[in-house]
């Protein structure tokens, strides 16, 4: 019968901790840079010029059609042959943030198109700039529709984000290697990060359907 | 005999040829995860009180962790059962109780989607649960289910690279040990995209298509 030793894992709980802040960090700086790529692209999609939407719809289905590992790996162990040296650590913000603006451009342009063309033709005949229109009559609108998979998708981006442990970069599951690694407790430090991962997903959903409460209290025009 | 090897032809063959693992893991997940969903939606969809909260717990720990997590307690957890270690079977049960708890999720919706009218009528009929599943809710069910379990079956491919992490030869480790050998990870890692790229993306389209099919049909 095995005997579960737990006393290592909290010996070295700190460490756990300070991981599992380093992977809030990660995923939060991903998802906030992330998100300016994707609502780059989602405008250059729906801009009508042709060469450029080609490329982003080339983007996104090489990052959706292949796993994160492999994007990681190319990054941090195939792009230096171009000359581009990156540390762990920025090699995995790129990855999450490559990774993340592909999927997030996708969901942008499903709310961009959501917009009704009336409503910016209301916007141009009262004399709003592009930028503006853009801006007030075209994301606003959009980022509500787009909230609740745009959280979720934040929330898979940050469980995507342990895979980055596999080129050593620091998040939560790097510590429990190294805690692994230097107590021999594989199971017990597992299950406890499993635990951890667990406790933040639950708490981000939990922050962000509040947020979706206080910031989306005005009514809808239907 | 040079200490690095270039990256020639056979490199490139010996990468592809290892596809043959990432589908057949893929094919053991989907096949196990299809019977393990079909458990979990029905669960999830029950009367009764006590299925309902065990599937919907597992679809909450599996959707809530990372895989890579899942495959590591898997892996060290076989061993204290009293198992020999083995990639292999630690790499198709992870995937296997993932793939269930995500196509449970999918197929909950796609049963709940078929309208309540049909339900409430097969009960009038005197269908009990599984003569009303059989007959009525699953055969409407299966038609919605169609697009998005492609689409998983696309997520599920690309989740079993992270087998690469627990030593399972698969596609990315064997990308791993070539590039080990040859050291030309842009080539190296490029290809095994490249080859993750031909096996999903066909998947990816056909799946977009039937949705857009799927939604014109019933668009009214």
């Amino acid at each position: 019968m095995y005997n579960f030793n737990f006393e290592p894992v909290f010996a070295g709980f700190d460490q756990l901790l300070l991981g599992a802040w380093l992977t809030i960090q990660l995923s939060v700086a991903a998802m906030i840079i992330g998100l300016i790529v994707s609502i780059a692209c989602a405008a250059g999609k729906t801009s009508g010029i042709a060469p450029l939407r080609f490329l982003i719809d080339a983007y996104i289905e090489v990052i959706r059609n292949t796993p994160f590992l492999v994007q990681i790996f190319f990054i941090f162990f195939g792009l230096p042959s171009l000359g581009i040296f990156l540390t762990p650590n920025s090699a995995a913000l790129v990855a999450l943030v490559v990774n993340f603006g592909a999927y997030g451009t996708e969901i942008i342009r499903a709310g961009i198109e959501s917009i009704q063309k009336g409503q910016i033709e209301a916007g141009t005949a009262l004399g709003l700039s592009k930028l503006q229109i853009f801006r007030y009559i075209i994301m606003k609108p959009a980022l509500r529709t787009v909230y609740p998979s745009l959280t979720s998708q934040f929330i898979y981006l940050m469980l995507t984000s342990s895979v980055v442990s596999a080129i050593s970069a620091d998040d939560l599951a790097a510590a429990g290697n190294n805690l692994q690694s230097q107590t021999f407790a594989s199971f017990e430090v597992y299950i406890v990060i499993t635990i951890m991962y667990l406790v933040m997903s639950v708490g981000f959903s939990t922050i962000f359907s509040a947020i979706e409460k206080a910031a989306f209290k005005y009514p809808l025009s239907r | 005999m040079p200490l690095i090897r270039p990256f020639g032809i056979n490199e490139f063959w010996i990468i592809v040829l290892a596809a043959q693992w990432t589908i057949a893991l893929s094919a053991i997940a989907f096949a196990g995860g299809g019977i393990g969903g079909l458990l979990i939606a029905l669960m999830r969809v029950s009367d009764a009180k006590w299925p309902r909260l065990i599937a919907t717990g597992f679809i909450r720990v599996f959707q809530g962790t990372p895989l890579l997590m899942q495959l590591f307690l898997v892996f060290f957890g076989m061993n204290i059962l009293g198992f020999a270690i083995n990639p292999w079977l630690a790499a198709t049960v992870a995937l296997t109780l993932h793939a269930s708890a995500f196509l449970g999720e999918i197929w909950r919706g796609c049963i709940e989607a078929v309208p309540p009218g049909q339900r409430e009528a097969a009960t009038a009929l005197g269908l009990r649960y599984f003569n009303r599943m059989r007959y009525v809710v699953l055969p409407q069910a299966s038609k919605i289910a169609v697009a998005p379990t492609v689409g998983f079956l696309v997520q599920l491919i690309k989740g079993t690279s992270l087998a690469a992490i627990i030593g399972f030869t698969e596609l990315t480790r064997q990308g791993q040990i070539i590039n080990n050998a040859t050291f030309s990870p842009f080539m190296v890692f490029g290809t095994v995209a490249a080859v993750y790229f031909v096996l999903c993306w066909p998947l990816s389209v056909l799946a977009r298509r039937m949705e857009i099919r799927f939604s014109r049909a019933t668009a009214r």
